[in-house]
């Protein structure tokens, strides 16, 4: 009875059109290990880098919305198939965000001088945190599973109260004068940038899971925040 | 043919050979089957015109059979078949027509209605004599006489198998979307076959119409035994009528000159209306398929 | 999602039916078998049909949306061997129940078939045809009765010229929309379409599909076809059928962005049928 499905056009389209969103992704992914890395290690040739590779992000989201809208033209998707292809357009979308963002946080790094500062255990961890919603939301999207969408929605609390608490030292230390201003400066907007590395991370998710179920991904802060 | 040995070649061209031999003898065949069916038509028609030819005349058509050796024509002949023709034609479409729609439509399926379709195919081919002594013993013998009517009812009798097959061929032919087409506007069923089928067979009827004619116009042997003939022109129904076959027949049969002469011119005209009924009705039907 | 090779013809489950509300329904079937003689071609079928609104039946080949879209209008009852038992609600009464006339029926649910059926009658006789049989109408009124449906049927502007000509002269759109303005001549309640569509070419298809969105205020359309895109675009609500099953029946808006069921996904996207 496993042949009673007919192979498709769109098939190959669709295939062709997950494989440059798992480019992206893995791109994007590389993109902020690379920034993190550089950061704790002071690196500003590899920051220089990074900066730099930004561009072939949005080369392949400018390829990712072509072969979407042609997709769409010829093959006229409905259901499940144009839930995917909508999906792959917001995705790529988000991607290049998060590739922009890593591209601030090489961008920061370049501009602090004086690596001396405190809470440095907190920026791999929450950074870790960020990266795995990353990996995981693409895993997620490439097995269609909205299960695994949904347990990367949780994190981003996690994220959140991380972020709260690297803010919350830094200004202490400000105040305490026990960094240097610059420094303590670009560590607020790198952490800005981690956060919001999360929260696309979500946005994602909420994709994925849409694609794959046809339902918005149920609110769960609806009890009170 | 790559590769093939000496051997193999020389199979295959012998099938070949044969094979183009049977076609030729076959070819020759069919030519030679249609040519003798083309000459006996022809040598028909040719022998009716010219033996026929001398015998027309104004006076055919005006004058009724002559006396031996007088001058006379074929007028009442001429009538008396248009005369039982009309009532055999008339009866004959009334019920052909009428049964053919039954078979086409309502009875379409039933046990019956192949009964009846097989009855009637047996019709079509049944020998016209027994028909003339069937009508004979029914509407003869009880009168005491021979009648137009009787005639006229031999031939509807022979015309009406001929009616009811092509009405139920041609009511057939038409889809069953206009049949629901009607129905679906709130129509019944008589109406619909009444108002659509009807109409949208139009043209097969009529064929039909002339098919019946064509087969009724030339009969003799039925007409012999009912309406028996009459030197006079009539137009009296309950009196024997004359025909132009049963005329024929006799004047053929005679040893008269001028009859012998009349009996060809009237063949003549028999062949000639048989042959534009004919034409009539196939360039009708021809036209229907075209549009 | 799931992993393991899918049956696309299990349709043991319940229908999912997300219908319009019970005031809003001028048709109502429920639980309609029908039998070609002893086959059974419709299980249990439920389908409520929308005022003023289009639903489309769809699905594949033998499914029995023909079948059941024939159920509406009692036009089986022209074939002695089929037959149905259920309830179809038209105006609180069951249209299967023998003792109603199914001519004053046919009146108000009009059909349409998928080859044109134009009479062998001139334009204006075809049109006349149907108002005759249920009134006595007058030289004026009629002349009107015919310009105003072929005008509703977007045909007036190709036919005023020549009302008297043969209705078979015309193109096969042309034909079409001629038996649209016939169906709606009689002022019907209901017009069932039978993959109307199918034998015409682009344009008299989307020439007819617009006329049909315009006819929806003031009828109702049921419509069975066979092309999604055009289901996508001019219905309501789609009612999609496998072996004889209502699966699946929902607003057009969800049908074919979310789909419930594994059947009618699969369907809809070309993978079967």
């Amino acid at each position: 009875m496993a042949n009673d499905y007919t192979t498709r056009a769109i098939d190959a389209d669709m295939g062709q059109l997950n494989a440059l969103i798992a480019q992206m992704g893995g791109l994007a992914e590389a993109q902020i290990v690379a920034a993190i890395d550089a950061l704790l290690r002071g690196d500003h040739d590899k920051a220089t880098e990074i900066v730099a590779r930004d561009k072939q992000l949005d080369l392949i989201e400018a390829e990712v919305e072509k072969l979407a809208i042609q997709l769409i033209a010829l093959r006229a998707p409905v259901a499940s198939d144009l839930r995917q292809v909508v999906a792959a357009f917001k995705i790529s979308g988000m991607l290049e965000r998060v590739g922009d963002h890593a591209k601030n946080i090489a961008r920061s790094t370049l501009k602090i001088e004086d690596f001396r500062f405190g809470p440095i255990a907190l920026i791999p961890a929450v950074a870790e945190i960020a990266i795995g919603m990353i990996h995981a939301t693409l895993d997620a999207y490439a097995a269609q599973d909205p299960v695994l969408a949904q347990e990367v929605v949780v994190r981003d609390d996690l994220v959140d109260a991380l972020y709260k608490e690297l803010i919350r030292s830094l200004i202490e230390q400000l105040a305490e004068k026990t960094t240097n201003v610059v420094t303590a400066t670009e560590m607020l907007l790198v952490a800005r940038n981690i956060e919001r590395i999360g929260d696309n991370a979500t946005n994602i998710a909420e994709a994925v899971y849409y694609a794959a179920t046809g339902i918005v991904m149920p609110d769960r802060h609806k009890t009170g925040d | 043919m790559s590769g093939k040995n000496l051997e193999n070649a020389n199979f295959d061209r012998f099938l070949h050979l044969r094979r183009k031999a049977y076609n030729t003898v076959f070819l020759v065949l069919t030519a030679l089957a249609t040519a003798i069916a083309l000459a006996a038509l022809a040598l028909i028609l040719e022998t009716l015109v010219v033996k026929g030819v001398g015998g027309i005349d104004m006076a055919v058509f005006t004058m009724s059979q002559p006396a031996p050796d007088m001058a006379g024509g074929l007028l009442n002949a001429i009538v008396g078949s248009l005369v039982m023709c009309a009532i055999g034609m008339i009866i004959a479409l009334f019920v052909g027509i009428l049964a053919g729609t039954w078979l086409a439509e309502y009875g379409d399926g039933t046990k019956l209605a192949t009964v009846v379709r097989f009855l009637n195919d047996i019709l079509i081919s049944a020998p016209s004599i027994l028909i003339g002594l069937f009508v004979y013993e029914l509407l003869v013998r009880p009168f005491h006489g021979f009648s137009a009517v009787a005639g006229g009812v031999a031939l509807a009798l022979l015309a009406m198998p001929v009616a009811t097959r092509a009405t139920e061929d041609i009511m057939r032919l038409q889809p069953y979307a206009l049949r629901e087409a009607g129905m679906a506007l709130g129509a019944n069923r008589g109406h619909v076959i009444r108002s659509i089928i009807w109409r949208a067979s139009k043209s097969g009827l009529m064929t039909g119409a002339l098919l019946s004619f064509a087969r009724i116009s030339g009969e003799t042997a039925p007409l012999l035994f009912t309406s028996l003939g009459n030197p006079f022109l009539s137009f009296k129904l309950t009196q024997p009528m004359a025909s132009m076959p049963t005329t024929i027949f006799q004047f053929a049969m005679s040893a008269y000159d001028d009859w012998q002469r009349l009996a060809w011119g009237g063949a003549l005209i028999i062949a000639v209306a048989v042959l534009t009924t004919n034409i009539i009705g196939r360039a009708l039907t021809r036209g229907s398929t075209h549009k | 999602m799931t992993v393991e090779a899918p049956n696309p013809f299990q349709t043991d489950q319940k229908t999912v039916m997300i219908p319009p509300p019970a005031g809003d329904r001028v048709i109502d079937v429920q639980n309609l078998d029908f039998f070609y003689g002893k086959n059974q071609a419709l299980y249990g079928v439920n389908l409520p049909v929308a005022r003023n609104k289009v639903t489309a039946l769809i699905g594949p080949s033998g499914c029995g949306k023909s079948t059941l879209l024939r159920t509406l209008n009692r036009i089986y009852d022209l074939y002695p061997g089929q037959s149905a038992t259920g309830d179809i609600r038209f105006d609180d009464e069951n249209i299967l129940d023998q003792a109603k006339n199914s001519e004053g029926l046919r009146a108000r649910i009009g059909m349409v078939f998928q080859r044109p059926t134009p009479f062998p009658m001139s334009i204006y006789d075809n049109i006349a045809f149907g108002v005759r049989l249920h009134r006595r109408v007058g030289k004026a009124d009629m002349d009107e009765m015919v310009e105003r449906s072929l005008t509703r049927a977007a045909l007036w502007d190709e036919v005023k010229d020549k009302l008297h000509s043969s209705g078979l002269g015309l193109s096969g759109g042309q034909q079409q929309r001629l038996c649209v303005a016939r169906g709606i001549a009689i002022n019907p309640d209901v017009l069932l379409l039978d993959e109307p569509a199918s034998a015409l070419d682009p344009l008299s298809t989307a020439k007819l599909e617009s006329t049909l969105i315009e006819l929806k205020s003031s009828l109702t359309i049921v419509i069975v076809t066979h092309n999604l895109q055009q289901a996508a675009r001019i219905s309501d609500y789609t009612g999609f059928m496998l072996l004889g099953k209502m699966i699946e029946f929902r607003p057009s808006s969800d049908a074919f962005v979310s789909p419930e069921t594994r059947q009618m996904q699969d369907y809809i996207t070309g993978r079967f049928g």
